[in-house]
């Protein structure tokens, strides 16, 4: 689904990543960690293309992300939900609009049924028309995982995604990803929660990727 | 494509066209230039369509008229009159020949030496008009059988002034038309700087719709439509002043020279309604390029 191959990226000057291979295989769940400004953002980045890497290869649905035209990652994007960690919206559409707004750029305006649904479970109905501005970092964190599921897309990628919520929201949102993922969907979720990590592993084989030195390793059995 | 283009454009997409924030210092700016420049473009219009008619005036009326100066002492003039006539009746391609009355010769001098001026007590030359038909009759062979018939006529055909006329008309049309073309160019370059802005002041809405998903075509038509029906309606305003401005220049008449005859005759009233649309087209293919542009150099 996304495999990476010796894959750097430098930016200013210094490496960031250096020699990562990785591959995320249909319908399994990861995690990334690793201390903050270690790549974590970045990798995610790399992941929809949103940057490119140095060296090295990413492919993406067996398609190696140079090779895609600006239309063709468009459309890689609409099978790719992410979660920023600043969760960008747009500022003048209500927070219903923005949340549907994959369907609306693709199309797809049958998403519009599952949003009561969906704001519900993540506990933003009553907000549905307030305007992000308006939203605190936990709501805006909560409509942006919203967005990033309504799709149902084949893959998620989610940064921090819980750093700014409770602990009963973060494990609400978790259960949201874990039955994406029962549903066969993909999903990478960089965090520093611990606490996350445990509690999902407890209901999907979860592995755990670390970046440390550049570099991207699988977990110990310590998490 | 580009057609497919239009008619989205056309159709327009309610849910497309909400994700671009909706106001913003580019909106009036487009607008304002598109109406001064319509206002202007409907003027150099008139301008060039009167000049077109003046070089046609000049060049058809005059090339099919020319004037026999006849200057005889005043016991010949009758004579040499009725020669050249005489002349110019067995003449090829001359249709009409006729000696000019003293009535008409002295309106014909009345603006330099006032209504009261005795035409007997002057040596006032007899003007001849003679009008060609559609085949043109031999200059050269006619001055030498006037040479011969009546010493004192002389053949003017008009070529020495209208020439450059007709050339000035020319050139004065050629200007109208460079004027509409310029302005249609400066228009294109202000929108596609106004649609520059709009584009890189919502850079941030440009990468949440990358980022979810959407195609540059998507992007671009919700700019590109809004820019176009903003030019179309600023446009209709300047137009419609300007047309406004035409009707009420002063109109010709007899005495009137070329400036106001400036205007818009018969048909030619319609041409200022197809300035709108065309600035529309200019909008939609300027917002369409600078657009696409834009758009790769923010995401």
């Amino acid at each position: 689904m996304i495999a990476f191959e010796n894959v750097a990226y430098s930016y200013g000057g210094g490496e960031l990543l250096s020699e990562v291979s990785l591959r995320l295989a249909p319908g399994s769940f990861h995690f990334l960690t690793g201390p903050s400004g270690a790549g974590k953002s970045t990798l995610l980045k790399l992941c929809y293309a949103e940057l490119l890497p140095t060296a090295g290869r990413v492919t993406l649905f067996d398609r190696e992300v140079r090779s895609l035209s600006r239309d063709e990652v468009a459309m890689m994007r609409r099978r790719i939900g992410v979660v920023h960690q600043d969760c960008q919206f747009l500022d003048h559409l209500p927070l219903a609009a923005n949340v549907t707004l994959p369907g609306m750029v693709s199309g797809r305006h049958s998403v519009m049924a599952d949003l009561e649904d969906l704001l519900n479970w993540v506990g933003l109905a009553k907000l549905a028309d307030a305007l992000p501005p308006q939203l605190s970092g936990g709501e805006r964190q909560r409509a942006a995982v919203a967005r990033a599921v309504i799709m149902s897309p084949d893959v998620v990628l989610a940064d921090e995604p819980t750093g700014n919520l409770d602990w009963e929201m973060s494990l609400r949102l978790l259960t949201l990803l874990v039955e994406l993922n029962k549903m066969g969907k993909t999903i990478l979720i960089a965090t520093h929660d611990l606490n996350l990590i445990r509690a999902a592993k407890q209901q999907v084989p979860a592995r755990v990727l670390r970046i440390a030195k550049r570099r991207v390793q699988l977990a110990g059995a310590d998490l | 494509m580009k057609l497919q283009a239009i008619t989205d454009m056309l159709r327009g997409d309610r849910q497309a066209d909400r994700v671009v924030p909706p106001s913003g210092h580019t909106a009036w700016l487009t607008s304002f230039t598109a109406a001064a420049m319509t206002f202007l473009a409907v003027f150099a219009l008139a301008l060039s369509l009167a000049s077109g008619r003046l070089a046609e005036r000049w060049g058809d009326a005059l090339a099919r008229s020319a004037t026999i100066r006849i200057s005889a002492p005043a016991g010949q003039m009758d004579a040499q009159t009725r020669a050249v006539l005489e002349v110019l009746s067995t003449t090829p391609g001359v249709e009409q020949a006729r000696a000019m009355t003293d009535a008409e010769q002295r309106a014909l001098l009345e603006p330099w030496f006032g209504p009261d001026l005795p035409l007997d007590a002057l040596p006032i030359p007899r003007l001849i008009e003679v009008t060609e038909d559609g085949s043109g009759y031999d200059s050269e062979g006619l001055r030498q059988r006037l040479a011969a018939e009546a010493p004192g006529a002389v053949l003017d055909d008009h070529t020495r002034w209208r020439k450059p006329l007709a050339l000035a008309a020319g050139r004065l049309r050629l200007l109208g038309m460079t004027s509409i073309l310029l302005i249609g160019a400066t228009m294109a370059a202000m929108i596609t700087l106004a649609a520059n802005a709009a584009l890189a002041a919502n850079a941030q809405v440009i990468r949440v719709l990358r980022l979810v998903g959407a195609r540059d075509v998507y992007i671009a038509r919700a700019f590109v439509r809004r820019f176009t029906l903003r030019t179309l309606g600023g446009s209709a305003v300047g137009a419609g002043v300007g047309l406004i401005g035409v009707a009420f220049l002063p109109s010709a008449d007899v005495a009137g020279g070329f400036l106001t005859g400036l205007g818009f005759q018969g048909a030619g009233w319609l041409l200022p309604f197809l300035l709108p649309p065309l600035a529309a087209s200019v909008a939609f293919f300027a917002t369409r390029f600078a657009a696409f542009r834009k758009l790769k150099e923010l995401t």
